[in-house]
C-alpha cells in the first residue's frame, strides 16, 4: 500500500522520497515494514512519529488496524500544550 | 484492548448542563492546595545559583564555604548528576537545562542549587558560592542565529533534513519541508502575488502560580514529589530516569494548578529537588520566584517568517508559500515544525509549501505554549490573507469562505481532512451581528482563522461505586480548566445518578496506571471516553449484582436510568433496582463495585476557530484598546459548555495580551530585561472587554459523544484578528508583535 510521507524531515529517512509502499494491516505492522526497507526510520521510529489513517492521526497506538485502500500519511509526533 | 469510540449520536440527561464545579468552593475559599502549599515535616527550602551571562564557560566553581556554613544540608551541581540517559540527546538535554553542565548557555540558567535549614541561610549559601565564568559570544536573535558568521552554540549539531548533512556545526539543528503541488507553477498563474516578512517576539505562558514543590527521597531510594505540573506521571517517569529510580518507587502528586498552558509539561526545577533531597536525606521544598520563572522555565518561540500568497482575479488562492524561522532557545526543539504544519491548515490549496527552520539561541529551552507553534504562524499567514482579499477587492470573510478548508480537502501538511469545522465558523462569523455593529472614529475591525490538530494519548481512570451509591472518579488527567466538572457529568450521565453524586479526584501515581500529560487539548476528550467506558463496565457488574439479587439470570437485567431493570415476562413483577440499592447491598453480592479503563485515546479530531475583533487605537499614543471580540469554535460536543467558553476566552485573553504588549527583551548583554509582571505586561481585567463566544457543534467521529478537545484552538486567532484590525483602523499593516504602543506610534510617524 501507498504510504505518503508529509514532511522533509522524515523523507530524508527513505532517501528522499515522498512516498514508500509498505504491507501492513495495523500500525505496528506497517512501523515494522518501514524499519525493515528503510533502517534509519528506526531512531525516528523510537522516538516518535505519527501516522494518519484516512485522516485520523495515530501518534501512540499501534494496534489500529490498516482497512485496504486507506489514505496513510507519516507525520512528525506532534507535542501540544 | 482496542474499544469501539465511534460516534453514536446518544440523546443527553445531563450533558450540556452548566453545573457548578466541584473545586469552586476550595479556590474561592483559599482552602485549594496549590504547589507552594504543600508542607513536609523537617523541610528545607531549595534555592539556585543562576548564570547572570548569557553564553559563558563555567572555568571554576567553589562551593567549599556554602557547605560550611550552618544550616546548609545540601548543594548540588552539575558533578552530583551524572549522565544517566543513555545516549537519549533529548534527555540529556532535559538533564542539562535543568543544571548547566561546563557551560551557561542563557541567562538564568541554573548552575547550582542550594538545600538549607531557611531561606535566609539557603540565600547566604549561594552568595558563598564562588563561580568563574570566561564570557563567551552569544546570539538571541533568531535571524542572527541563522547568520553564518553566528556564534555556534552547540558543536554537535548539525542541521538535520538538508541532504547532505553538513558537515560544519550550525545553530539551525532542522530544516523541515512540507507541501503538495507546484507552487512556482501556480504563482506564475496568479492575477495578485502578496509577500510580506512578520516578527513576532518571545512570550511566556504567564501562568500565575510559579513552578513549586516539595521533593522527599529517603535512602531506600523510593520518594515522593508534591508538584505543580500538567502531567505528574510524566514528571515522575522523567525524574526517575534522571536520576536512576524505579518509576514505580517514586509517587508524585498534582496540586491543584494556578495555570501551565504548556509550560508545566516540561520538568524545570523537581529533579534538582530530588536530588537535593536524596543528598540531604531531608524533604526539600522549591519555589521559584517570578524572575526564575521568566528566565528559566519555557517561553514560546520568537520567530521570523516570510509569506506569499497568489490569488486569482476571482479570488481563489492559486499557490501559497511560507518560510518559518523559530528560536527554539537554547535546546533543540519541534516548534517550526508545528509552525509549518498549522501555518495554510485552514485553506484548500492546490499548491503550497512551506518550510521551516528550528534555531537554537542563548534563550530558555522553549516549552510549549498552547497550540504551540500556531499563533505565530496564524499571525503571518492570516495577515497575508487580508492583503490578498484586499487585492481582489474582496471582504475578508467572503475571501475566506472561498478558500476555506472541507471535507475531502487535502491538507497543507499532507493529511485529507473528514468532517471539519472551518466553513461552519466562517459562515456564523458572517452572520454574526458582531459583523454588523458600526464602528466609530479610529476603530477598525479585523477577523482571522485559526487551526489546531488536537490529540489523545495514553489514559486510565477508574470508577468506585460506595456502598451509599455516591461516586468516586479517579482520573489521571490533570484538571486545568474545569474537567473534574466534565467528567463528573460523563460520569453521571452513562450511571443514570445526579451530577451531584459524582466526586472526581485526580489521582496520584501510585494509584491510577500511566496518563499522559493535560495537554494537546486532550483532559475532557480521552479521560472522558475512559470514563465513558469505565462507568460502563460498572454497570456491567452493577447488573451481575442484581442478578444476584434477583436470582435471575444475568442476561435478563437491563440497565436503564440509573436503574437496574429485569426482562422478560416471567420478571415483570420485580421492581427496578435504583443504583443506591445495589450499592447498599453490595458487602453481601461480592464486595465493592467498580469500573476500570486504561487505553490510548487516538483520533482527536482537529479543530477550528474564527474570532472577529474591533479595535480603537489611539494615534497620539499608539495604544490599542480591544472594543469587542468574538470567538467562534467547533467543540465537537460541549460537555460543560461554561468551560468550553471559559477556554475560549482565556485564549483568546491570552492572545490579545500576546499581540499587545507581551515580550521578551533582551540587552545587547544577552540578560532578559523585563524579568516581571511590572515589565512584561500580561492583561489584566480592565484590558479586556467580555469575550463573547459561539460554541459549534459538529460531533468528532471518533469520540461516542463527538467531543473535540477546545482548550488550544483559541489562542491561535488573535494575533492575526487584532493585526487586521489595527490595521484596519489606522490604515497601515503591523508586521512585528507584539504592536505595542511605541511599535504603532512608529509606524504612525513612518508613515506620515
Amino acid at each position: 500500500m501507498r504510504v505518503e510521507i508529509a514532511t522533509s524531515n522524515l523523507r530524508a529517512a527513505a532517501d528522499g522520497c515522498s512516498h514508500v509502499h509498505l504491507e501492513a494491516t495495523n500500525i505496528r505492522g506497517l512501523y515494522a515494514d518501514l524499519v525493515r526497507q528503510y533502517p534509519a526510520f528506526e531512531k525516528l521510529v523510537r522516538k516518535g512519529i505519527a501516522v494518519a489513517i484516512n485522516g485520523r492521526i495515530f501518534q501512540d497506538d499501534w494496534t489500529a488496524p490498516i482497512p485496504a485502500d486507506a489514505e496513510l500519511v507519516l507525520l512528525p509526533y506532534i507535542e501540544g500544550g | 484492548m482496542r474499544q469501539d469510540t465511534k460516534f453514536t449520536n446518544q440523546n443527553f440527561r445531563v450533558i450540556g448542563s452548566r453545573v457548578n464545579r466541584p473545586d469552586g468552593m476550595d479556590k474561592v475559599t483559599g482552602r485549594a492546595r496549590y504547589g507552594a502549599d504543600y508542607d513536609a515535616p523537617g523541610q528545607l527550602v531549595g534555592l539556585f545559583l543562576r548564570s547572570p551571562h548569557a553564553h559563558a564557560r563555567i572555568v571554576s566553581m567553589d562551593i567549599s564555604r556554602a557547605e560550611k556554613l550552618a544550616g546548609v544540608k545540601a548543594i548540588i551541581t552539575a558533578d552530583d548528576l551524572p549522565d544517566l540517559t543513555n545516549g537519549n540527546r533529548e534527555m540529556l538535554d532535559i538533564l542539562e537545562n535543568s543544571m548547566a553542565r561546563g557551560r551557561a548557555l542563557y541567562d538564568g540558567h541554573a548552575v547550582a542549587a542550594v538545600a538549607a535549614s531557611d531561606v535566609k541561610t539557603a540565600r547566604k549559601a549561594l552568595k558563598l558560592i564562588k563561580v568563574e565564568y570566561e564570557q563567551l559570544p552569544h546570539v538571541t536573535d533568531v535571524d542572527e542565529a541563522m547568520q553564518p558568521d553566528a556564534p555556534v552554540i552547540h558543536d554537535w549539531i548539525f542541521t538535520q533534513g538538508v541532504n547532505p548533512t553538513p558537515k560544519k556545526p550550525s545553530n539551525v539543528c532542522n530544516r523541515t519541508e512540507m507541501g503538495h503541488g507546484d507552487v512556482d507553477a501556480g504563482f506564475a498563474r496568479a492575477a495578485h502575488i502578496i509577500e510580506k516578512s512578520y516578527k513576532t517576539e518571545q512570550t511566556h505562558q504567564g501562568y500565575i502560580e510559579p513552578h513549586a514543590c516539595v521533593a522527599s527521597m529517603g535512602p531506600d531510594g523510593s520518594g515522593e514529589l508534591w508538584v505543580t505540573t500538567q502531567g505528574h506521571f510524566a514528571y515522575r517517569n522523567v525524574c526517575a530516569e534522571l536520576l536512576g529510580l524505579d518509576i514505580a518507587k517514586l509517587k508524585v502528586t498534582s496540586s491543584e494548578i494556578g495555570g501551565g498552558f504548556g509550560g508545566k509539561t516540561h520538568v524545570w526545577a523537581e529533579p534538582i529537588a530530588l536530588a537535593l533531597s536524596r543528598k540531604a536525606n531531608r524533604p526539600v521544598k522549591v519555589v521559584m520566584t517570578r524572575d526564575e520563572v521568566f528566565r528559566a522555565t519555557g517561553p514560546a518561540s520568537s520567530t521570523s517568517i516570510d509569506v506569499k500568497i497568489g490569488v486569482t482575479k476571482k479570488g481563489r488562492i492559486i499557490a501559497a508559500s511560507a518560510e518559518l524561522r523559530y528560536a527554539d532557545g537554547a535546546f533543540p526543539g519541534p516548534w517550526a515544525i508545528l509552525g509549518a504544519m498549522t501555518s495554510f491548515a485552514c485553506y484548500d490549496l492546490k499548491n503550497v509549501k512551506t518550510v521551516g527552520y528550528d534555531v537554537i539561541c542563548n534563550r530558555p529551552k522553549v516549552a510549549a505554549y498552547r497550540a504551540p507553534s500556531a499563533p505565530m504562524a496564524a499571525f503571518a499567514i492570516e495577515s497575508t490573507v487580508d492583503l490578498a482579499a484586499a487585492a481582489v477587492g474582496m471582504d475578508a470573510v467572503d475571501f475566506r469562505i472561498k478558500n476555506a478548508a472541507k471535507k475531502g480537502t487535502l491538507s497543507s501538511y499532507g493529511v485529507t481532512y473528514g468532517p471539519i469545522g472551518i466553513g461552519p465558523t466562517l459562515d456564523a462569523a458572517k452572520n454574526h451581528p458582531h459583523m454588523k455593529a458600526k464602528l466609530k472614529k479610529n476603530q477598525g475591525r479585523g477577523m482571522a482563522c485559526g487551526f489546531w490538530f488536537n490529540f489523545g494519548g495514553q489514559t486510565c481512570s477508574t470508577i468506585n461505586i460506595a456502598a451509599d451509591g455516591t461516586v468516586n472518579l479517579s482520573v489521571g488527567t490533570i484538571d486545568v480548566g474545569g474537567s473534574r466538572a466534565s467528567l463528573s457529568l460523563i460520569a453521571a450521565e452513562e450511571l443514570g445518578i445526579p451530577y451531584e453524586h459524582v466526586k472526581a479526584s485526580v489521582a496520584d501515581t501510585a494509584s491510577l496506571g500511566h496518563n499522559d500529560m493535560t495537554d494537546g487539548s486532550r483532559g475532557t476528550f480521552s479521560s472522558g471516553m475512559a470514563t465513558i467506558v469505565a462507568a460502563r463496565r460498572a454497570i456491567e457488574v452493577m447488573k451481575e449484582r442484581a442478578a444476584a439479587m434477583w436470582d435471575i439470570p444475568v442476561d435478563k437485567v437491563d440497565w436503564k436510568d440509573g436503574h437496574a431493570v429485569a426482562k422478560g415476562k416471567k420478571n415483570s413483577k420485580l421492581a427496578p433496582l435504583s443504583l443506591k440499592e445495589i450499592a447498599e447491598n453490595s458487602p453481601n453480592t461480592g464486595g465493592p463495585i467498580a469500573g476500570h479503563n486504561e487505553f490510548v485515546a487516538d483520533g482527536a479530531g482537529v479543530s477550528f476557530a474564527s474570532h472577529l475583533c474591533d479595535v480603537e487605537v489611539d494615534p497620539e499614543t499608539g495604544a490599542t484598546r480591544i472594543v469587542r471580540y468574538t470567538v467562534i469554535q467547533d467543540a465537537g460536543k460541549a460537555i460543560h459548555p461554561d468551560y468550553v467558553e471559559g477556554q475560549f476566552q482565556g485564549g483568546a485573553a491570552q492572545g490579545i495580551g500576546w499581540a499587545l504588549n507581551e515580550e521578551y527583551i533582551y540587552g545587547e548583554d544577552g540578560r532578559l530585561q523585563n524579568p516581571g509582571f511590572l515589565d512584561y505586561r500580561i492583561p489584566v481585567c480592565s484590558d479586556l472587554p467580555f469575550i463573547d463566544t459561539q460554541i459549534l457543534e459538529i460531533p468528532n467521529p471518533d469520540h461516542p459523544y463527538g467531543v473535540r478537545g477546545v482548550g488550544e484552538t483559541s489562542i491561535v486567532p488573535p494575533l492575526a484578528a487584532i493585526g487586521n484590525a489595527i490595521s484596519n483602523a489606522v490604515g497601515l499593516r503591523m508586521t512585528h508583535v507584539p504592536m505595542s504602543p511605541p511599535r504603532i506610534l512608529a509606524a504612525l510617524e513612518a508613515g506620515e
